[in-house]
């Protein structure tokens, strides 16, 4: 008896041990929490963006909710949203570089020092941050921003309620925050640089500049492409970076993202069907955009092709 | 085959990132969290019913929880165990939208603002109607204020907090310098004269326009018009409305007698800042803002005077009750009827009104106890103010309108914090019809 049990152990531990499973073992907490609390929702959401859905009273509408979203306010809130992520993206992409490689210079002093006030940012709450922000941008004379520009003789500014002084402030609010994440990603890349081709560079007598845009670059290639997904994809996104300014209003919406229109609309007022249907318009907006870039950039190919 | 899989994957990180979102759990530091506070009273009873709100204000928690230990005392036999959970504003709101749609986790009791309460108006209603504990008392109350947190066919969901009456606050530091009588201000021609006496005469302008609903809403309820009519149609832009819009923005453009508010609204630190220092010359406002002059802007002590609204031509409306919050039992509430009673007790009662006044300041909405001795007490608020506030407020009782609510004045609000009233006064960039035309057809794009 002892033997079969242990026997049928024995065959229960080699299939659970055998090349064919294990993998699919190790990665299931991952497909598991994706399909409950990812795939699930998602498909829901796209189910409830055909429906209106009131307490007790849930109905299919057709398309109407997708009727409903191509107002101007979404026009709006997409054209906001599209001018920050190219300038997120023109910012977050190359001045990190440019500060990566200051880093990584040996004539550099006290690079570890930078190197950690860059991060820092990163780790605190964007709700404080931008607080801290909203107060330094602040409308009246005596606000740090304006006392600075009247000190150089120049007009105090109503930050929050124009159009370009309500993108600047999201814009280095959010390239403040993500300026140390994509320095690290960037160094990391230079480590992998190997020394030798700098030396050989030395040898033909290239300058600074030239083994920068020789050496360096085509070397984090990899990496560029990388940072350039992910800061389009959390563009697209954007919601805190508004809504520490504004919350739910803006005046005349020169701070609404598409993500904040989805808010306001879905959470804010309830109707959830609405958002829903905004939400897969956001969703079909940054696959378009991702596969364009990453086709663009060539991330699709191998690397022996 | 491996080109594929890597756009697979790619498909599935992007399905990832972008409904992440499309659940509304983004702005996770802003949404997420714990109640700020929490207050229990009557663990120690036994066989206690359990009774627990949300609300979004600390001093409406604390409010309860006096009113749970009065209930405890005085029904022995029937004691609650009451706890009172406070949340960030928009937290609260969301989180009960979302626990009465999906039907489990709401509160017994919870409170709601009113600019929110059509939100919850819709569909189903999951709130319990509370006619049985009005109804035998509802000649007592300012009706209009009551009406506020009803539905279409009467029925009442919410318990009021305060009248909550439209008045102006005069500095009467300033308008002795400017050498006005504020006795003489009847209508709002007489205002604006008055106005034109201050700006001449000192340096402040005569009031603040905000830029958000406070800005209209009260002018256009006391002018006798509407955001909608009676068959729910859209008529914010009609004549009578985009009238009172421009005559709102003559005081700040024509007449050169008010400024856009510091901060943009009434409860910016800027503003209170700016008031403080007698800034304006003053305030349209509701009572309960009583508290936060009290508050935040304490150099005003004996200066105010409280008067209700000029006289708008062919209108006999004195106030407008704006703003507050309704109390509401919900349908999930474990003892619908217990907490329901408790409900009144607590603030449908005479004395429950009059706890109303003495401890968060707020104008009864009954206005059976204005003259009872607790409300005519001495207390701080009359020595900030002035003793005849109440004399004021009975003086123009049957003078009060209220808002009308649909599930669509939401957007209307919305639309006007967004951009009407930033267009029209702030900006300037267009003419009170224009930003009324255009906010109108908005809505009108998404009304069903």
């Amino acid at each position: 008896m002892a033997n079969q049990s242990n026997a049928q152990n024995n065959r229960v531990m080699k299939f659970l041990n055998s090349k064919k499973v294990v993998p699919y073992i190790l990665v299931s907490p991952f497909i598991v929490t994706f399909i409950v609390l990812t795939l699930y929702p998602a498909i829901q959401a796209f189910i409830m963006s055909f429906q209106r859905i009131l307490p007790g009273q849930t109905e299919f509408i057709g398309l109407s909710n997708y009727r409903r979203v191509l107002s101007p306010t979404f026009y709006t809130a997409f054209q906001n949203t599209t001018i920050y992520v190219i300038l997120t993206t023109l910012i977050l992409v190359t001045v990190p570089i440019l500060l990566a490689a200051l880093l990584n210079s040996k004539a550099t002093k006290y690079s570890t020092f930078y190197r950690a006030s860059l991060f820092i940012p990163s780790l605190a709450s964007i709700i404080v941050a931008g607080t801290v922000f909203r107060l330094i941008f602040g409308e009246t004379d005596t606000a740090l921003a304006n006392q600075v520009i009247t000190w150089f003789g120049g007009e105090p500014i109503q930050w929050q309620y124009q159009s370009w002084s309500a993108m600047f402030l999201m814009v280095i609010l959010s390239s403040w925050r993500w300026m140390g994440v994509n320095v690290m990603y960037y160094l990391a890349a230079l480590q992998n640089v190997p020394p030798e081709l700098y030396e050989s560079a030395d040898i033909d007598g290239a300058s600074t500049v030239q083994k920068f845009f020789y050496v360096t670059i085509p070397h984090l290639k990899p990496i560029i492409t990388f940072v350039t997904t992910i800061t389009i994809i959390n563009g697209f996104r954007m919601f805190e970076e508004s809504y520490v300014f504004w919350e739910a209003n803006s005046p005349g919406n020169i701070g609404l993202s598409m993500v904040g229109y989805m808010y306001d609309q879905g959470v804010q007022r309830n109707d959830m069907g609405f958002g829903a249907a905004i939400g897969v318009i956001v969703l079909i907006i940054i696959f378009i955009v991702s596969i364009i870039q990453l086709k663009f950039t060539g991330a699709f190919k191998r690397g022996d092709e | 085959m491996k080109k594929w899989f890597g756009v697979l994957t790619l498909a599935l990180t992007l399905f990832l990132v972008g409904c992440g979102d499309g659940n509304g759990d983004n702005g996770d530091d802003a949404a997420e969290g714990d109640a700020e506070e929490i207050v229990t009273v009557g663990e120690d009873l036994e066989d206690a019913t359990e009774i627990n709100l949300w609300t979004f204000a600390g001093s409406h928690a604390e409010f309860f929880e006096d009113a749970a230990v009065r209930w405890n005392e005085e029904y022995p036999d029937n004691p609650i165990q009451f706890t009172a959970e406070t949340y960030p504003f928009d937290q609260m709101h969301n989180n009960l939208t979302l626990a009465l749609q999906s039907g489990e986790g709401a509160p017994d009791m919870a409170d709601i603002e009113i600019a929110r309460f059509p939100n919850f108006l819709q569909g189903d209603i999951q709130l319990e109607p509370l006619n049985d504990i009005f109804e035998p008392e509802i000649d007592n109350f300012i009706e209009e204020r009551v009406d506020m947190y009803s539905d279409e066919n009467g029925d009442y969901y919410g318990a009021p907090t305060h009248l909550g009456a439209t008045m102006v606050y005069y500095n009467t530091e300033i308008m002795d310098e400017a050498g006005v009588d504020i006795e003489s201000i009847e209508t709002w021609d007489d205002y604006i004269e008055a106005g034109q006496q201050v700006t001449e005469n000192t340096d402040v302008p005569m009031t603040t326009i905000p830029e958000n609903w406070y800005g209209i809403w009260p002018f256009i309820r006391q002018a006798g018009s509407s955001f909608f009519d009676d068959d729910l149609n859209l008529i914010m832009d009609n004549d009578e409305n985009v009238e009172i819009l421009e005559f709102v923005s003559s005081m700040v453009s024509e007449h050169d007698i008010a400024e856009v508010t510091p901060g943009g609204h009434y409860h910016a630190e800027e503003f209170f800042g700016f008031m403080n220092d007698g800034g304006q010359a003053s305030l349209i406002a509701p009572t309960f803002y009583m508290n936060e002059l009290m508050n935040n802007m304490e150099d005003l002590s004996g200066k105010l005077e409280i008067r209700p609204l000029p006289e708008w031509p062919g209108s006999d409306t004195r106030s407008v009750a704006m703003g507050g919050t309704g109390t509401t039992v919900t349908n999930q509430a474990e003892d619908v009827d217990l907490t329901k009673e408790f409900l009144a007790f607590a603030k449908l009662s005479e004395e429950g009104n009059i706890e109303l006044w003495n401890q968060l300041g707020f104008d009864p909405p009954r206005w059976d106890v204005w003259e009872s001795e607790e409300i005519r007490a001495d207390n701080e608020i009359y020595d900030f103010f002035h003793d005849d506030i109440f004399d004021i407020l009975l003086d123009i009782r049957d003078d009060v309108v209220g808002v009308h609510m649909n599930q669509y004045t939401p957007d209307v609000l919305d639309e006007i914090d967004s951009n009407v009233m930033f267009n029209v006064i702030r900006q300037e960039s267009q003419t009170p019809r224009e930003a009324l035309e255009q906010a109108a057809e908005s809505i009108r794009a998404g009304m069903q």
